[in-house]
């Protein structure tokens, strides 16, 4: 490995703002070590070293280097390990950095695949579309072919995961972009007395003022910006952040920021966007050479990393800033040959005095018609120069001058992408030949040159009228604005030559040259967006940034419409591209645990989510699901079994119309329920759908506590809310479901265990009976309970207050031990409950099923004046029923259905199984399923398909267990 | 993110709030036609238009009404259902026996 230290191309300080030469720094690029200085980007490196080629284009390979030193292109993509499509003019050389080109076969050098730049005749727009879609099959087998040469960069899977995170931001007015609008505006909005966050995509404060020739002396922009950034590192109010782009523009100024590995989410109350704009290529054949730079990439590298561009320079400019960059250039001893300008007398006697005492050429109304390349088209190496003598085209006359660098400025296009997501107005001024921007949200404003305005002056002021408003805005000021209006006109009209033999490229990124625009509109594709989709025109990493107003030109020239008709295509987020890590949120599903939580992991317990929350399966080997629950089930059904259901929601409603507002909510009738007493509580929506039930109990005449499902209770609790928002009754409505945490004990012996605990209520079946509610001591903790029957023994509910949770299970479980008591999961509730017959809502139920279908008309009440389902209810319960819920059983051994298999009447599908398990208690497998109304009485035989093989089981009578319900009334 | 001006609680970002749909007059259900009842069921104006919301605010669990352009998606003004039902709503006894 040899090693170049070459930096034959450095300027003296002061240029090169970026650089810190007393850190050299040594790098790898295409395996051959570099060295440049700290401060320095990939490409100014390398331009150091006289290295110009850096990456080749994606289609017909071209050699391309530096095109806009700003990031703004894709030209220069390369590939840093296994990090693919780095912008090497905005990625900082780091020591020992390896980078490598991008898009060639064999080396960046010698590639292969150059030849086919040659077939590009054989490659007309679309050409992938048109070759490769008939016959049927034949995309599939030139696939791999196509992607493996169109590839960009390649990416590393073996990557090592790295920390990215996010952090929010808040201010009174964020300023994007530091050049003299965006400083000018801030130190404006902090005058006034906002905060304001200004924000810089580049490493160093001033945008145009660090790079640009403002003056013919050249001191205006120096001594600009020093006194800028003097003002606004003094202002207490304002905070600057560097290396920082936005995005974004989300709605109501939400501004997401990336620096580095952090993604800032910004919430300003106005945003300033002084975003400027980029400077525009002209089109001509072999416009894509390295060495033909735009006219402020060649200053970004004298000013900012002290590269001096090339020895002798051609500038061809459609504006007056061609001449300064002409200038800059003669001034750090690059021989200038000539200035070209496309224009005919329209530039200013200074400025041409200004060349003529420097002894360069000037060649109005003129272009340059093609650039003439090195062996290999390495480098250009001089220009022909034609006169202009109409629209795009030139006379026969050619004077070739020989050169190193041509420098170009067709104009500028605002940097548009930001307050188009914000959903601006961009229109074409034809007499400016420019886009611009109108109609803006109100608390979005605009400054600067992607404003319009161009002259150095009238840019300071316009980012103080758009301060202004701002203020304005914020009530800080009334002030009325200023006008700002701009009389330069940097926009050439049209700086597209055409050239027969082509490479005349409006889009670097995709290889597209002028012919290809105007053939997809001759192709049919007149709507931008369809050009655009057709021949890919700016769908590459510059996002349109260079390609968007000469086609836009293009597409309006040859469908015979305004520029503004034509229009850009839609500017999406992101801005710039984007790392999955920036947006990617860390792995936070959060759930809530009950006060026994912990009880549970001790004792064994597999978690399974449930809502929200994390609840008990069952206890026991994990591996052992079936057995387990078996075990569990037997023992509640024999001894007693003690579960955690601190999840049910529960719901308090308190207030004169307590009893009326339940009644008009539950289809059940609460009236006239008595104290003390519980009542099942169905909750239809308005469409007379099942959604959510619970255990009603009263615990005075104004006074009820309503459970409803763990799921459920938050959509219970909204609606019951949004109905009393309306109805004004007089009632007070609250969600206690994380106050409370509850237990079921359940079994023939719960009644045993419990009373060693209360003393002050008689729990005998008299003087607590099936359904009864009371209020209780449970051995001095305050408890509700509530005599239920869920899974079909005697039980009591018992709630208390949260903070009581732990006490209250661990007073159970000790007090139970005599009699052998055990606690069980979730999963065993199930079943139990299956072998009942009791239905759960929203498993055993869909976005369909009413009362009628579910056998729950003995809980709807049709005499009472309203509850939120009922005319629905009316409805459908008038039409004839198609299907039911029905219980079925199968023999042990038989094929288990699970949860979802359907229910087949020939070839029909008339239900599907909801709930299925084998039942210890009855030893049969027990299962609910919707089924077709013609057999759903008991007896019936309905049809499961199993894994594909249909199963036949008898539809009984409900419940399975105990029908007669004595053991849960004992 | 949108941000919305949730009457009890000032502007908050719009991931905290929960859209509850139009606001609608309910027909009286003892009395109106099937056609009335699944025309107030089922279907909205869905045009462009400011339209009359139901909005919750979910971290407080308050209920508000908010005028929106459905084009713009412009929210002109939010205020308490207060300002639209102020009076006890009492529903008609059923004209027919139903279900018992």
């Amino acid at each position: 490995m040899t090693s170049m230290i070459d930096n034959s191309m450095r300027l003296n300080a002061p240029m090169g703002l970026l650089l810190n030469r007393d850190n050299a720094v040594e790098f790898l690029f295409e395996g051959q070590r570099y060295q440049g200085y700290a401060g320095d980007c990939i490409a100014s490196a390398l331009l150091a070293n006289d290295r110009w080629l850096m990456s080749r284009s994606f289609k017909y390979h071209r050699p391309r280097g530096p095109l806009t030193m700003a990031g703004q292109d894709a030209n220069t993509l390369v590939q840093l390990g296994g990090d693919p499509n780095a912008l090497a003019d905005r990625t900082p050389i780091a020591p020992n950095m390896q980078i490598e080109g991008q898009n060639y076969n064999g080396t960046l050098d010698k590639d292969r695949d150059a030849m086919l730049g040659h077939f590009g005749r054989f490659m007309p727009v679309g050409f992938y579309y048109r070759s490769f879609f008939k016959p049927m099959g034949v995309w599939d087998k030139w696939e791999g072919v196509i992607r493996e040469k169109a590839g960009l960069g390649r990416l590393d899977l073996n990557f090592e995961p790295e920390y990215y995170d996010k952090k929010y931001l808040f201010t009174d007015v964020m300023v994007v972009g530091s050049g003299p609008a965006g400083l000018s505006a801030a130190l404006k909005a902090a005058d006034g007395g906002a905060q304001v966050l200004l924000v810089e995509e580049m490493p160093l404060v001033g945008g145009a003022l660090a790079y640009n020739r403002f003056d013919i002396e050249g001191i205006e922009a120096d001594r600009l910006r020093a006194e800028l950034i003097a003002k606004v590192e003094a202002h207490d109010k304002i905070t600057v952040m560097v290396d920082t782009v936005c995005n974004a523009w989300f709605t109501d100024n939400y501004l997401p920021l990336i620096q580095g590995k952090r993604l800032f989410k910004v919430r300003a109350k106005e945003c300033i966007i002084a975003s400027g704009a980029y400077e525009q290529h002209v089109v001509f054949r072999n416009n894509d050479l390295p060495g033909v730079v735009m006219c402020s990439a060649a200053t970004r590298m004298m000013k900012l990393y002290a590269i001096k561009p090339g020895q002798s320079a051609v500038v061809l400019t459609g504006n007056d800033d061609g001449y300064l960059t002409a200038l800059e250039l003669n001034d750090h001893g690059v021989n200038v040959k000539a200035v070209v300008d496309m224009r005919e007398g329209a530039a200013p006697m200074d400025l041409i005095d200004a060349l003529s005492k420097r002894g360069i050429t000037l060649h109005q109304g003129y272009t340059v018609y093609e650039a003439l390349a090195e062996k290999g088209n390495k480098r250009v190496k001089a220009v022909d120069v034609r006169k202009i003598t109409a629209k795009g085209e030139v006379g026969n006359a050619s004077r070739v001058i020989d050169c190193d660098l041509l420098c170009m400025s067709a104009g500028y296009m605002p940097a548009y992408q930001l307050l188009c997501q914000a959903g601006a107005q961009l229109s074409y001024a034809d007499d400016l030949a420019e886009f611009t921007l109108s109609k803006l949200p109100e608390h979005l404003h605009i400054a600067g040159s992607v404003n319009g305005i161009h002259q150095l002056d009238s840019v300071m002021a316009d980012g103080q009228r758009a301060a202004q408003l701002a203020l304005n805005n914020l009530n800080l000021s009334d002030e009325l604005p200023g006008k700002v209006s701009c009389s330069v006109k940097p926009n050439f009209d049209w700086p597209i030559f055409s050239h027969p033999k082509g490479k005349d490229f409006v889009d670097f990124d995709e290889d597209l040259q002028a012919k290809d625009i105007v053939n997809a509109t001759r192709l049919g594709y007149r709507d931008v967006q369809l050009v655009k989709r057709f021949s890919t025109v700016g769908m590459g990493p510059s996002q349109g940034r260079h390609s968007a107003l000469p086609t836009a030109r293009l597409v309006a020239n040859s469908t015979d419409r305004t520029v503004t008709e034509t229009g850009v295509t839609t500017a999406r987020p992101p801005f710039a591209p984007e790392k999955l890590a920036h947006i990617a949120g860390r792995i936070f599903d959060p759930y809530r645990r009950t006060p026994m939580h912990h009880r549970h992991l001790e004792l064994g317990a597999k978690m399974i989510p449930a809502g929200n929350w994390r609840r008990p399966a069952f206890y026991g080997d994990p591996n052992e699901r079936d057995a387990c629950i078996h075990t569990e089930s037997v023992h509640v059904r024999n001894k007693v079994g003690l579960i955690d259901v601190s999840t049910l929601g529960g719901i308090e409603l308190k207030g004169p119309d307590a009893a009326e507002f339940m009644n008009r909510i539950y289809t059940f009738a609460f009236l006239k329920q008595p104290v003390g007493k519980t009542r099942y509580a169905v909750y239809t929506n308005e469409h007379g759908v099942v959604i959510d039930d619970g255990v009603a109990c009263r615990i005075a005449e104004d006074h009820f506590y309503v459970t409803a499902t763990t799921s459920g209770v938050d959509r219970v609790y909204r609606d019951m809310t949004k109905w009393n928002a309306q109805w004004r009754l007089d009632v007070d409505i609250l969600n206690v479901t994380s106050a409370y945490c509850a237990v079921n004990l359940a079994g023939p012996d719960a009644r045993k265990v419990l009373e060693t605990l209360v003393t002050d209520t008689d729990l005998s079946p008299e003087g607590f009976p099936f359904l009864a509610y009371g209020e209780a001591d449970v051995a001095g903790i305050p408890a509700r309970l509530l005599r239920v029957g869920f899974v079909g023994e005697l039980g009591y509910e018992i709630h208390v207050p949260s903070r009581y949770g732990e006490a209250l299970w661990d007073l159970l479980m000790d007090a139970g031990k005599a009699f052998d008591i055990k606690p069980f999961g979730v999963e065993t509730q199930r079943l139990l409950r299956l072998e009942k017959g009791h239905v759960i809502v929203s498993q055993d139920t869909d976005g369909m099923s009413h009362p009628g279908e579910l056998s729950m008309t003995w809980a709807v009440n049709r005499k009472k004046p309203f509850f939120v389902g009922c005319r629905s209810v009316d409805i459908v319960m008038a039409q004839p029923q198609t299907r039911k819920l029905v219980g079925f059983v199968l023999p042990a051994e038989s094929k288990k259905p699970e949860e979802g298999h359907l229910v087949l009447e020939g070839d029909a599908i008339t239900g599907n199984v909801t709930s299925c398990e084998y039942s210890p208690a009855l030893k049969q497998i027990v299962g609910l399923a919707f089924a077709g109304i013609n057999s759903s009485q008991p007896g019936d035989h309905i049809y499961i398909r199993v894994d594909g093989q249909l199963v036949e089981a008898e539809v009984v009578n409900l419940p399975f267990y105990d029908p007669d319900n004595l053991r849960q009334e004992m | 993110m949108k941000m919305m001006n949730c009457p009890l609680n000032g502007l908050r970002n719009i991931s905290e709030f929960v859209h509850g749909g139009e606001v609608k007059e309910m027909p009286d259900p003892n009395s109106c036609s099937d056609d009335a009842w699944a025309e107030y069921v089922f279907y909205t104006e869905n045009g462009i238009s400011v339209v009359t919301e139901w909005w919750l605010h979910a971290p407080s669990g308050y209920w508000f009404i908010a005028e929106r352009h459905t084009g713009s998606d412009e929210i002109l003004k939010t205020y308490d259902p207060s300002v639209l039902f102020n009076k006890r709503v009492e529903f008609s006894a059923p004209v027919t026996e139903g279900m018992a």
